[in-house]
């Protein structure tokens, strides 16, 4: 699998493949979203049941996770879900998937990482956000500081390694199809359906999983 | 051998032993799935708690692995010495 390209620059800022690709994929979900939720009305048709549905099912989601009064979160969860399971999935329609680029998977950790610190000294004030650095004993100010770096870190890195990695075994897998005769389309069925849909949902899922705890967790 | 044969040479050999910390994972994975069949065998009305806890820790177990792949694909493509 290669890098993202570089198609060229803008005012100084370089475009990427990453950068296109991720525009491509907001624009997909904020049709799919649009198409979904116009014309709603009373008795829902199909298009509303399915909207419906995904906004029931995250509003209990962070209501389980994030506690009843952190309700304001859900749509933010949402959106990043959405966003993530269209670009983790890229790869079915032929795109080289946005979050297979460090930068891009780095740029969301750190969103969540910004959240944590923001919600946690808003809602416990200056003293306890200090104070929560200090716990359970002083001097384990430093493995607390580092605690709180590592986890945009492992965030980011586990979406780019497993987007990244599964993006090099379908190039592989279709590099060795090519010397094949027969059946060179069947093959990668099954591939795609694991490492696009099945692994890139669940990463989904799983980062936006972990966001929920590390803020809810910071808050309270 | 010229001394950057010998770093790409040390490089992939390298790669290789860093992908050893795949095996980590999959002891843990399986551990969690284990554990999630007992708990879904013991309580099968809970069956879908226990699959989104499940899927969480394993993806959170699974962290250590991705590190190890991180570090072979930056010794094969993105290698400092080169």
């Amino acid at each position: 699998m290669e890098g993202p390209k570089i198609y060229g620059e803008i005012f100084g800022l370089t475009i990427t493949q990453t950068v296109v690709n991720t525009w491509i994929c907001m624009a997909i979900a904020i049709i799919l979203c649009y198409l979904l939720t116009r014309n709603m009305k009373k008795i829902p048709g199909k298009a509303q049941v399915i909207a419906e549905t995904l906004v029931t099912v995250m509003d209990n989601l962070v209501a389980q996770t994030m506690g009843k009064d952190k309700m304001k979160f859900a749509p933010y969860m949402l959106s990043l879900i959405l966003f993530l399971a269209v670009s983790n999935t890229a790869g079915i329609y032929g795109l080289r998937s946005p979050t297979a680029d460090l930068n891009c998977t780095i740029a969301l950790a750190l969103m969540t990482f910004f959240m944590t610190q923001f919600f946690g000294f808003k809602s416990k004030g200056v003293g306890g956000y200090l104070k929560s650095f200090l716990e359970p004993m002083p001097f384990l100010l430093p493995i607390n500081i580092i605690g709180e770096l590592a986890n945009p870190v492992s965030l980011s890195f586990r979406l780019f390694g497993n987007l990244l990695g599964g993006g090099i075994i379908m190039a592989l897998l279709y590099s060795a199809l090519a010397g094949l005769i027969f059946f060179p389309v069947l093959i990668p069925i099954p591939f795609h359906f694991y490492f696009d849909i099945f692994s890139g949902l669940l990463q989904s899922f799983i980062f936006t999983m972990l966001s929920m705890v590390f803020i809810s967790g910071a808050m309270d | 051998m010229e001394g950057l044969d010998f770093i790409k040479a040390c490089s992939a050999i390298g790669a290789g032993i860093a992908m050893i910390a795949g095996v980590g994972p999959g002891i843990g994975q399986g551990f969690a799935a284990g554990k999630g069949a007992e708990a879904v065998g013991r309580q099968p009305e809970a069956q879908s708690d226990i699959v989104r806890t499940m899927l969480l820790g394993a993806a959170v177990a699974e962290t250590t692995g991705i590190y190890g792949l991180i570090v072979a694909l930056i010794l094969l493509f993105a290698n400092p010495f080169f």
